[in-house]
């Protein structure tokens, strides 16, 4: 009576209610809420990101590339990393597969706000690049014992 | 420091860094498929694939009758108790099978892994190597 949505029978939206709820249980996070900075599956470098209480370490899947053409950057508790990774073709070779990255990129991700961003590590180990950031101590959870 | 894959294993949001953990083999989800390029020349086959946090005694190469098989297992560095944050990689096992062909000779297949990045080179059979076939006038 109130519009054409209105006068369904209301079945028809339980239905789509209800596989709704399955597809977001099919797939979990695609239904989701989506970070802002996150991007599509497959991207350059892959990254993965631990925390323990006092320090939060970020791992970036970066092969072959020179760790010193990175630039790492981090401003209160948001990391970039942007650098570029050349794969030359063969010359006189033809090519059944070109699957590797190749170009420039650039990633950034949001790390949690208490890190600090003048305590910060990074190496380059079997072409992972791992960052390593402290927290703050004041964040960290103090026992608190009882008199 | 401990170095482990928990960070890598699927759903472990929760338990991660058991000591100990970096020999066993972690239940994680499907392996990763590592990208590749692919190219031939007049001598043989390359590949290239990458494979980032394996070293090369976590790396296995095989040629099982027809197919190459190569496999990696990904060993991060972890502190003490971590815990998943955020993570794209969510296996710690690589891997991806090729079937060769008969001309290329596979007992002499060479790889090298640098920085994440294995190279296979699959030489062709000499005697199978592509020849000029020269036209002479009549």
């Amino acid at each position: 009576m109130f519009g054409t949505t209105t006068n369904m029978p209301s079945s028809v939206f339980d239905e789509l209610w209800r596989l709704q709820q399955e597809v977001d249980e099919l797939f979990g996070s695609w239904s989701s809420p989506s970070g802002i900075r996150s991007v599509p599956r497959g991207s350059f470098p892959a990254i993965n990101v631990g925390q323990t209480p006092d320090r939060v370490d970020i791992y970036l899947f970066a092969p072959g590339i020179d760790p010193k053409s990175l630039d790492i950057s981090i401003q209160q508790n948001l990391l970039t990393v942007s650098g570029r990774r050349e794969i030359r073709a063969e010359e006189k070779a033809s090519y059944y597969r070109q699957e590797r990255f190749s170009g420039e990129f650039r990633r950034a991700i949001s790390l949690p706000e208490d890190v600090d961003p003048e305590r910060v590590q990074a190496k380059y180990v079997d072409g992972i690049v791992q960052i390593g950031v402290q927290r703050r101590e004041s964040a960290r959870p103090r026992q608190i014992e009882i008199q | 420091m401990t170095t482990n894959s928990e960070v890598t294993r699927r759903g472990s949001a929760t338990a991660a860094g058991q000591s100990g953990s970096a020999e066993q083999r972690p239940q994680s989800g499907e392996p990763v498929r590592p990208p590749v390029d692919i190219w031939e020349d007049k001598d043989g086959i390359t590949l290239c694939a990458d494979m980032p946090g394996v070293s090369k005694d976590r790396l296995e190469l095989r040629v099982d009758g027809n197919n190459l098989i190569i496999e990696g297992q990904v060993q991060l560095e972890l502190s003490g108790k971590a815990e998943a944050l955020y993570a794209e990689v969510r296996s710690s096992l690589y891997r991806r099978t090729f079937s060769l062909s008969g001309e290329l000779e596979t007992g002499k297949i060479e790889a090298s892994l640098r920085d994440g990045v294995l190279t296979v080179r699959i030489p062709k059979r000499a005697e199978l190597r592509p020849r000029k076939i020269e036209v002479r006038a009549a």
